[in-house]
């Protein structure tokens, strides 16, 4: 108990002052997640709103897949990056193994599908209830589709947070392809796994707290965005 | 729609032809064999009992549903202004976007081709239509449920349709709300356009109704002026109707 209460005050201490070291690892993963997060939400909605309005061979087969791929072993989809980025690998040339740009990469696969999943479901609703609408008025598809990303534009920010929940707090992908190089590719998941293991609890500790602040924070930005979006509705 | 109806403008001899039409979805015949013409002048009513097929009738009206079979026809109907919608559809639950009540007028006429510089009037003027302009900025899905139905209503005119085609407008509405319903809808013919009802109120429908389509089971029993159908229903199942009575076939 003496040992987890001094690491306590050491993280605080280190939270208090700042710790260059700290500091460049929680910025690294807020800089990493947040690429990730952007595109993959320019990806994955344009994914479901497309999967909403259009119809074609094969969609329903799509949607099971993207549906499959939002339970993605984190491991597995590091494995395959590591693979294309490696040297002997297709995209080997590029040389982006171990590199931010590579956690990125690894973290846009992860969340694409889980962005485009839970949009398509959202925005189904949506188009359900605006079907007869679109039709009477003749609307072509690209308008539809601007109208349901708009009109649910505050279900979608809630699932871009939930996607963020999930790049920041993801392990094993941008461990296998950042390489948890120090002042590099380190950042806040793949530092706490390497500074328990060395047995430096209080950094580890320290980095646990921001992470989980960093969680809670996105929780109660869910809960306002969703307030937001149900408001005081008129009782008549 | 657009772009369906005919460029001339003879609005007087206008009619929507429906001949032997058959709908089946799923292998049901929904709509059998309907044949009927509906005029341009006056309000027709469409009304029968719950499942009979009156929301099918006006959804193959705007083209929103195909004839499995039949053809429906339109003749001289064309939009009051060229550049609008030739139908309107107003459905029981309004379908609002989720936006303000301005936004949800604009967003139609942004979409059938009005020039942006004439549509703030005619929001404007919309709104003043339909008793919502100091709603304007309010969200539309936080109006009350006469608002909504007030503000689809004045969404669905602002494009000056050549048919107004509207589903149970005031099935959930107060009687105030009701009066302004049916106020619009009388401005609406007034100004010209051809005004189709689907209802369940019989005191609506001899209110206002210059005639009258009675559906049962997917037939339709009767075609006739208002008058004339309340006086002699023409069938049992239609006299059973009127009487609030439930008919069973024989």
């Amino acid at each position: 108990m003496g040992e987890i209460g001094q690491a306590f005050s050491i993280a605080l201490n280190l939270l208090w002052n700042l710790d260059n070291d700290l500091i460049a690892i929680v910025s690294l993963s807020l800089k990493v997640s947040i690429f990730a997060v952007v595109f993959s939400c320019f990806l994955g909605f344009t994914i479901g709103a497309g999967l909403t309005v259009y119809r074609f061979p094969g969609r329903k087969v799509f949607i099971i897949f993207l549906n499959s791929m939002m339970g993605l072993p984190p491991v597995v989809v590091g494995l395959m990056i590591y693979l294309l980025l490696s040297r002997s690998g297709p995209l080997g040339v590029l040389g982006l193994l171990y590199t931010p740009t590579a956690m990125i990469i690894a973290q846009i696969t992860l969340i694409t599908p889980l962005v485009a999943a839970l949009s398509l479901q959202t925005l189904q609703g949506l188009y359900g209830e605006y079907n007869e609408f679109f039709r009477s008025l003749n609307l072509p598809s690209t308008t539809k589709m601007r109208t349901i990303l708009w009109d649910g534009r505050f279900d979608l920010i809630t699932i871009g947070l939930a996607g963020f929940g999930r790049a920041i707090s993801e392990v094993g992908a941008v461990m296998i392809v950042g390489g948890n190089i120090n002042h590099l590719t380190r950042i806040m998941t793949t530092a706490i796994a390497l500074e328990t293991s060395k047995g430096t609890l209080a950094f580890a500790l320290a980095l646990g707290i921001i992470l989980i602040s960093i969680s809670i924070l996105i929780n109660a930005s869910v809960m306002i965005v969703r307030s937001l979006t149900k408001g005081p509705r008129h009782a008549g | 729609m657009q772009g369906d109806c005919e460029t001339s403008m003879v609005k007087a001899d206008g009619c929507i032809e429906f001949k032997n039409v058959d709908l089946s979805i799923d292998g049901k015949l929904l709509i059998d064999n309907a044949s009927c013409q509906i005029f341009h002048q006056g309000k027709t009513l469409i009304i029968g009992a719950n499942g009979a097929g009156k929301s099918l009738f006006l959804r193959l009206i705007a083209g929103l549903l195909i004839p499995s079979s039949g053809e429906i026809s339109l003749d001289h109907f064309t939009p009051l202004k060229n550049d609008r919608y030739c139908f309107s559809l107003v459905f029981q639950k309004p379908v609002l976007l989720r936006r303000s009540t301005f936004e949800n007028i604009t967003y139609v006429l942004r979409h059938s081709g009005v020039d942006k510089s004439a549509i703030d009037d005619l929001v404007i003027g919309a709104l003043k239509a339909a008793r919502l302009e100091h709603r304007a900025q309010t969200p539309a899905h936080n109006l009350s449920g006469g608002e909504q139905q007030r503000l689809a209503l004045a969404r669905a005119l602002v494009t000056a349709p050549c048919v107004l085609l509207l589903d149970e407008p005031t099935a959930s509405l107060d009687p105030a709300s009701t009066s302004i319903v049916e106020d619009m809808m009388s401005k609406a013919e007034a100004d010209g356009m051809k005004v189709i009802l689907v209802t369940h109120d019989i005191k609506q429908a001899k209110r206002i109704a210059d005639d009258i389509i009675f559906i049962h089971e997917g037939k339709i029993l009767a075609h006739s002026g208002a008058k004339e159908f309340f006086k002699n229903p023409g069938s049992p199942q239609a006299q059973a109707y009127l009487d609030g009575k439930v008919f069973i076939d024989e």
